[in-house]
């Protein structure tokens, strides 16, 4: 499955349209890793635990959206979009969204 | 008598703690930005326009949460209270997007070129519970599309 955030896979041609797909999760991470992400809010620095919580989210995101595409037979996904909202404190929702395509290689 | 010592004395360590951890950071990401300064990178997609031909076009992104720290937080509410610019989270989030798009450039060591790259911010408070006593961290996702030229 090919990913772009663009209108177009370079190198290819579109030829034909599935229709928009979306992919969303709501992780968080255990009471310990809060506590230990509240005392690095004293003394500052990166919140590793967090920054893992993203990476997760966004990885799972895109995952769900790519099988969504799948069931549609696309093989690749344009214009994919993340947005991310604020559900309640330590929790993180990634949402990924784009639009499902058939992709064939340009002959020459 | 004694509270008053104690903030005190926390402002002092927080003070040093957050600002050692914010020069070295500064630090590294000058260096790794100087190391990939070869590497273009692009807010846009649509005109781009290349005639070599295209070998791998792939999904790129990055992540990174920072956390302010006590001294700032303390300082910032002061600033709120009298109107202006708060200094001290314009540098957080100056460290946490340049973080966010190296590391989404340094997952892409072998791409020639990122297009499109979109910076979002995530929150990791609610926004709604302003009230108790909010956690000052920013947290961003940055992602674009890499693409690799044939040789």
């Amino acid at each position: 499955m090919i990913l772009t955030n663009i209108e177009s896979v370079p190198g290819m041609k579109i030829t034909g349209h599935c229709g928009m797909v979306s992919g969303s999760t709501v992780r968080a991470k255990n009471f310990v890793k809060d506590f230990g992400a509240g005392l690095k809010n004293i003394v500052g620095g990166e919140l590793k635990s967090y920054t893992e919580l993203l990476e997760e989210a966004r990885r799972e995101a895109l995952d769900r959206m790519q099988q969504q595409a799948q069931k549609l037979g696309a093989n690749a996904i344009i214009n994919v979009r993340l947005a991310t909202s604020a559900v309640t404190a330590g929790a993180a929702e990634v949402y990924a969204y784009g639009t499902a395509v058939k992709v064939q290689q340009i002959e020459g | 008598m004694g509270d008053l010592l104690l903030v005190i004395i926390i402002l002092i360590i927080t003070y040093t703690t957050g600002s050692i951890i914010e020069k070295n950071h500064f630090k590294k990401i000058r260096q790794r930005e100087i190391a990939l300064v070869k590497k273009p990178v692009v807010t846009f997609g649509k005109k781009l326009t290349t005639n070599k031909k295209i070998k791998n076009v792939e999904l790129v992104a990055g992540e990174a949460a920072i956390s302010g720290d006590y001294f700032k937080t303390f300082v910032s509410s002061f600033r709120n209270f009298f109107g202006g610019r708060m200094v001290s989270f314009e540098s957080l989030m100056d460290r946490a997007r340049r973080e966010a798009v190296l590391r989404m450039r340094e997952s892409a060591k072998h791409a020639d070129i990122i297009v499109n790259v979109r910076i979002e911010s995530a929150m990791l408070n609610s926004s709604e519970d302003t009230s108790n006593n909010q956690l000052p961290q920013v947290s961003v996702i940055a992602y674009g599309t890499a693409i690799t030229y044939e040789r």
